[in-house]
C-alpha cells in the first residue's frame, strides 16, 4: 500500500534535457500509485517543470532544494521514498546528501554522457538507475519503468 | 541563496568535484574534522557532500566545502572562531558518545590474551 506515502524527486542541474521530462513522467506514475509527490530542485530546475505543466496536473507540490534539506535535518518533513536525478558529480553529491539525512528509500537516477563513470562513483546506499540518455528520454523511461513502486 | 554568500570569503578551489575538494581540505588544513551532511555552519547552511564531510580550521579561517547543483563543488574559506569552537566541541561529543557506547571496555575485552591469541586470527 502506498495510500498516504511521501515521495520526494530531487532534480539536478536542469541542463540535460531528459531531465525535465523524467520527472515529470515519474512524479505522475508516483501519483497514479498513490504517492504524495514533491519535486525539489534549483529556482532553474523548478521553473522548468512548471512552466510545462501550467495547471499542476503532474506536478502539485515543488520545493528549494536547499531550504528541503534544512527543514529534513530539523526533522519538520521527511519521505518514504526519494529519487536524486543527477548526470553530475554535484547532483551525485546532493543524491549523498539526502541518503545521509532522510530516512526514506533512496534510488539514484543516473543519466548523460558519463553516467556508466557517474554511477561507478556512487558509495553511499541507494538503488541506481542508469542511463546514457541525453536527448532521447526512452532508455531512462524504460529503466524506471522496471522499478517496483 | 545561503548567507554565506553575502559573507566574506575566500575561494581555494572553483568548479571541482566533491572527492578533490574534500582531499583539498585534508591537505591544507592545520586541523580536520569529520562531520556528517547537514551539519549546519553559519545559521542557515546546512553542509551538502558524500560522507566523510571534511572540514578543515587554518589559523582563525574554517575551509569548508560548498556544492551548487550546476557549478560543482567550491572550497571556500571563512574566519570564524565561533564555528571553529562548535567544530571542535562538536569533535568533543563525538569522542564522548563513542567512549559512552563503550569504547574502552569492548576494546579492552576484544584484545587478544597473548601474543599466540593474535596469530590464531
Amino acid at each position: 500500500m502506498t495510500e498516504g506515502k511521501k515521495a520526494l524527486l530531487v532534480m539536478g542541474c536542469p541542463e540535460v534535457p531528459v531531465q525535465t521530462s523524467m520527472v515529470i513522467y515519474l512524479a505522475h506514475k508516483l501519483d497514479k500509485a498513490g504517492y504524495d509527490v514533491t519535486v525539489a530542485g534549483t529556482d532553474a530546475a523548478v521553473k522548468l517543470v512548471k512552466a510545462a505543466d501550467p495547471e499542476n496536473h503532474y506536478i502539485k507540490k515543488t520545493a528549494d532544494v536547499d531550504q528541503l534539506i534544512g527543514e529534513i535535518v530539523e526533522q519538520k518533513i521527511d519521505f518514504d521514498i526519494s529519487f536524486a536525478f543527477m548526470h553530475s558529480d554535484a547532483g551525485m553529491t546532493y543524491g549523498a546528501t539526502f541518503s545521509a539525512i532522510s530516512k526514506a528509500r533512496p534510488f539514484a537516477i543516473v543519466f548523460g554522457k558519463n553516467a556508466e563513470a557517474l554511477a561507478a562513483s556512487i558509495d553511499y546506499p541507494a538503488e541506481k538507475i542508469v542511463a546514457k540518455a541525453t536527448h532521447n528520454p526512452n532508455p531512462l523511461k524504460n529503466k524506471i519503468d522496471k522499478v517496483v513502486l | 541563496m545561503s548567507c554565506i554568500e553575502q559573507m566574506k570569503y575566500k575561494l581555494y578551489l572553483e568548479r571541482t568535484s566533491f572527492k578533490d575538494a574534500r582531499e583539498y581540505i585534508e591537505k591544507n588544513s592545520e586541523e580536520v574534522y569529520y562531520v556528517d551532511p547537514g551539519y549546519k555552519i553559519f545559521k542557515d547552511y546546512y553542509i551538502i557532500g558524500v560522507p566523510p564531510v571534511a572540514m578543515g580550521v587554518r589559523g582563525k579561517e574554517m575551509l569548508f566545502t560548498y556544492v551548487k547543483p550546476c557549478h560543482g563543488t567550491f572550497v571556500m574559506g571563512i574566519d570564524s572562531e565561533e564555528e571553529i569552537a562548535r567544530l571542535r566541541e562538536n569533535e568533543g561529543e563525538k569522542i564522548k558518545k563513542s567512549l559512552k557506547k563503550g569504547g574502552p571496555k569492548e576494546k579492552a575485552e576484544a584484545m587478544p590474551a597473548s601474543f599466540g591469541d593474535m596469530w590464531k586470527k
